[in-house]
């Protein structure tokens, strides 16, 4: 591997001194899973890696009756090994079991995938369902903005000059609620998605009909997709087929996928449909409390 | 040339402290430095499982962690896995159902195994299948493996 100089700030005012000192030669590390590959490989050539993992900013991962604040640098197991966040945050803990295998998910972030910003990132969808707000530290200070607006191209997101991600911040979830990630591969596990799907559902208080509800593609266009549309199509009607139905033709529409090894424009669209119903059923299903079918690796 | 560190750590429950350039990964100090080459280099791009470590509790692919990372913590590997006078429990499976042929993959599912007995001491085929995704094998088709993580449990347990 090149050669780089490794420092290991215990603070954020720290890490982003050390960013902003060299932006331009300087990349964070958390995990490591992408970033130590891609310096291999030589996709990226830093001059200095600063180890994010030290700062007690970014391993917060706390849940409370405001919501949850899950640090950047926290690793996959810990969010899905606590069973209230995989409780309440269901496709977040979703995504966390099936990226990568179990030594990957000892050591990747969500913030990690966020800022890796893979139009397949198996996360991001689920933080836009959930309603996830990003929050950036950098030279110029604090900023926010929403997780559907982090990502402006493949590999490609808002982090100016020295910035880095300090934590994803998530609403309370609502008294009848619910969520749901799929991804569609052709193996049980260890891929990267053809198409994924991330829903977050309100229900009313019968559980019968849909208060609101939010929806996020993976794979299918330049960025992890929110589709408006699709939670438009739900919101104020009853949990029935003909809604359902709506909510995928809207996802459907908007995916504007490309051709490759993994999938053709066709079968991508076809598969936006089908797993959009799939995932708004699981996020009722498990709004109610009921038991559903539904495994990891499925 | 980044200058290397000194970096303290615990590997198999003994005090070891090593250098290392910041460029070096956790997997090529193990064997080039400290000559611990039972920790095999598969894929070195986190797909194969191979190097599969336990550092601070938690299985990992030490071709994705950079040396200097493992200052302060704890690390096993495959050298210490067998007792003294013997084999572990997963070695004499993996034995005994013939889990293995060309064995590069071993070391890695021997330690991913340890880590998943250690936190479910009776998992269900679909558990161990999924715990081990994350290591390849070529050789043995997958079911004597998992047969193997079986007779294990069983005997961790009994």
């Amino acid at each position: 591997m090149r050669d780089f100089e490794y420092e290991a700030p215990m603070s954020l005012d720290d890490a982003v001194a050390l960013l902003s000192g060299n932006p331009a030669a300087a990349k964070p590390l958390a995990g490591g899973t992408d970033l130590i590959d891609h310096i291999r490989t030589r996709r990226l050539e830093p001059d200095l890696v600063v180890d994010v993992k030290k700062i007690p900013d970014l391993n917060v991962l706390e849940f409370g009756d405001d919501g949850l604040r899950l640090g950047a640098a926290v690793p996959c197991y810990r969010i899905y090994g606590d069973p209230q966040v995989a409780a309440a945050y269901s496709a977040l803990a979703d995504s966390c079991r099936i990226i990568g295998g179990t030594q990957i998910q000892s050591r990747a972030s969500v913030g990690g995938n966020l800022c890796n910003s893979g139009p397949a990132a198996d996360s991001t969808p689920s933080l836009i369902a959930l309603g996830a707000r990003v929050v950036i530290a950098g030279p110029g200070g604090r900023r926010e903005v929403a997780a559907e607006d982090f990502c402006t191209g493949p590999g490609q997101n808002v982090l100016e000059s020295g910035e880095l991600v300090v934590e994803i911040v998530f609403p309370a979830r609502p008294a009848v609620g619910g969520s749901h990630y799929r991804r569609f591969i052709p193996r049980n596990e260890m891929d990267i998605a053809v198409v994924g799907v991330g829903a977050a559902v309100e229900l009313d208080e019968s559980g019968q009909s849909f208060v609101s509800a939010r929806i996020a593609l993976a794979a299918v266009a330049p960025t992890p997709l929110y589709v408006e549309a699709a939670g438009a199509a739900l919101s104020g009607q009853p949990v029935s087929d003909e809604a359902i139905a709506a909510a995928a033709d809207a996802a459907r529409e908007a995916a504007t996928p490309i051709d490759d090894m993994r999938g053709t424009v066709e079968f991508r669209k076809h598969i936006s449909g089908v797993l959009t119903d799939r995932v708004i059923r699981e996020a009722v299903a498990r709004a109610r409390g009921e038991e559903t079918g539904y495994r990891i690796g499925q | 040339m980044a200058k290397q560190r000194i970096v303290s750590t615990s590997i198999n429950g003994n005090p070891v402290e090593f250098l290392a350039a910041p460029r070096q990964t956790l997997l090529e100090v193990l064997r080039d430095n400290l000559d611990l080459i039972g920790t095999k280099e598969g894929c070195s791009n986190g797909n194969c499982g191979a190097c599969t470590v336990i550092f601070n509790g938690r299985p990992v692919d030490s071709c994705l962690v950079l040396a200097v990372e493992a200052e302060g913590g704890e690390l096993e590997t495959i050298e210490g896995v067998a007792p003294t006078d013997g084999l572990h429990v997963i070695q004499d499976a993996f034995l005994g159902q013939a889990a293995l042929q060309c064995g590069i993959c071993t070391p890695g599912f021997i330690m991913s195994t340890k880590a998943l007995l250690e936190e479910n001491a009776s998992p269900s085929e679909d558990e161990i299948r999924f715990h081990l995704a994350g290591n390849l094998c070529r050789c043995t088709g997958y079911d004597k493996i998992v047969r193997a993580v079986q007779q294990a449990a069983e005997g961790v347990t009994n």
